[in-house]
């Protein structure tokens, strides 16, 4: 297997965008990547997009192509991964795997989602179709209700408390303000955080992430030919991608996800590195209590305590591990196809020097989490310096 | 259709922003129930509010979805 690196990323602002189509969303995300990579699109050998519900969203299908030439992209391999919220960091995973294989050497990666043209009711209607249909759903399971019921029985079994979890959402709005491209640019005090408009009990409105529209892009190529392209090149170190039932009443422990273990443990493995030489992290804070529930299951702090270290800064920008720094899925935004291919670049970023008031210390090794639905799917990234 | 029983409160959540099928009915209470056998279902509990651990009792499906009630 070859190595590869991450020569070019490109994102557009997340947010609500009416006056945006998905393509167009796509299309610059993918373009400013192919810049920032100084490639063009007639080097482009093979595409892959994440998506999650373009086809629900807006209706449209036959999305890789159809964003592909708007690009300049012609006559390649060009196709749609979906994984739910975890679509793109599969799109990515399979793009590097197909690059460490010695199948193509230039391949662009993009993330979007158009999801602010639907009403809420139908976005979470459209949401919850990544649940099981035939039980939860049909019962009545929204995301919010499927993490809300995670966070109940994660507060019965660890303890673990509403202030805790406030904390997450306090932390990335810190941050989220300090990123000129995040959704929502606004500071919240944990009193705000705890009096939300309650949307599933114990989860308020501060503990969701966005609905939002957006893109991300990255370029990859084997590692040997990145110097042609960059001065600043990202190593993919370690990556790997597992799956779990779809349905949250079949597994076996709500408060744990297999999916991320198992990816964790393999990426790990993969990079030679263990979870406690990881330096900072982007991971899917979908809601708050998957921030905690993820750096317990990434394996930064003991099973239970990540509620508490949480809550005591650990995970602050200037913390012992620096977590969502970008403002993560709560105040970036979740565009969710958008949001793995997102992850990296905002890894990348950090390892380059680059994110301005957000940069981390520690900058030379980090990881990105991207979860698909109640933990059905899970792809853990990790980037060093080449 | 079968008669679930009774069971146990695995854990619950009262819906309060609805996916379109259900904005009349908010709020809700749904709970994953622990059947016999460690068998799990995910359903509504209808009546006074419950919590992990109490005991439920089913009621009836309507629309195939499992309707529970807390054992008095």
């Amino acid at each position: 297997m070859r190595p590869v690196a991450v020569a070019g990323i490109g994102k557009t602002a997340f947010g609500a965008f009416p006056d945006r189509d998905l393509r167009s969303l796509a299309v610059e995300a993918g373009q400013k990547a192919l810049e920032n990579g100084h490639a063009s699109a007639s080097q482009v050998e093979a595409f892959y997009l994440g998506n999650f519900a373009g086809p629900s969203f807006v209706g449209q299908n036959h999305l890789a192509p159809y964003i592909a030439t708007a690009m300049g992209i012609t006559g390649v391999p060009a196709t749609r991964f979906e994984a739910a919220c975890a679509s793109s960091g599969s799109a990515f995973f399979h793009a590097a795997s197909a690059v460490a294989a010695g199948l193509y050497d230039i391949v662009l990666v993009a993330g979007v989602e158009k999801m602010t043209s639907q009403p809420t009711p139908k976005v979470t209607e459209i949401l919850a179709s990544a649940g099981d249909l035939s039980g939860e759903v049909r019962a009545g399971a929204t995301f919010p209700a499927l993490f809300a019921m995670i966070a109940r029985r994660h507060m019965y079994q660890y303890g673990t408390t509403r202030e805790q979890m406030a904390a997450v959402a306090v932390k990335n709005h810190q941050n989220g303000a300090k990123n000129p491209l995040a959704h929502m640019r606004k500071v919240i005090t944990m009193e705000q955080a705890l009096a939300g408009k309650m949307i599933a009990e114990p989860l308020t409105v501060y503990d969701c992430s966005l609905i939002s529209d957006g893109a991300a892009a990255v370029l990859i190529m084997p590692l040997e030919r990145a110097a042609e392209f960059t001065d600043k090149p990202v190593r993919v170190l370690g990556m790997a991608q597992a799956s779990d039932n779809v349905a949250l009443d079949e597994k076996d422990d709500i408060t744990t996800l297999r999916a991320v273990k198992i990816s964790a443990a393999k990426a790990y493995q993969m990079a030679g590195v263990q979870a406690a030489d990881i330096q900072f992290a982007e991971v899917h804070d979908c809601f708050t209590i998957a921030e905690i529930i993820a750096i317990e299951d990434l394996g930064f702090v003991p099973k239970g305590q990540g509620g508490p270290y949480s809550l005591a800064g650990g995970t602050c920008i200037n913390g012992e591990l620096p977590v969502n720094a970008s403002g993560g899925l709560k105040a970036k935004g979740h565009p969710v196809g958008a949001t793995g291919v997102g992850q990296i670049c905002d890894v990348v970023e950090q390892i380059r020097g680059q994110a301005g008031e957000r940069q981390v210390k520690r900058n030379t090794l980090g990881l990105t989490q991207n979860l698909g639905g109640s933990g059905a799917t899970c792809v853990v990234t990790i980037l060093g310096a080449a | 259709m079968t008669d679930l029983g009774e069971g146990t409160i695995y854990t619950e959540t009262v819906v309060y922003s609805p996916p379109e099928a259900y904005v009349n009915d908010v709020p809700y209470q749904l709970a994953i129930v622990e059947l016999g056998g460690g068998r799990r279902v995910t359903g509504r509990v209808e009546g006074e509010r419950v919590q992990i651990g109490d005991r439920v009792r089913f009621a009836e499906f309507r629309n195939q979805v499992p309707f529970f009630r807390k054992q008095s």
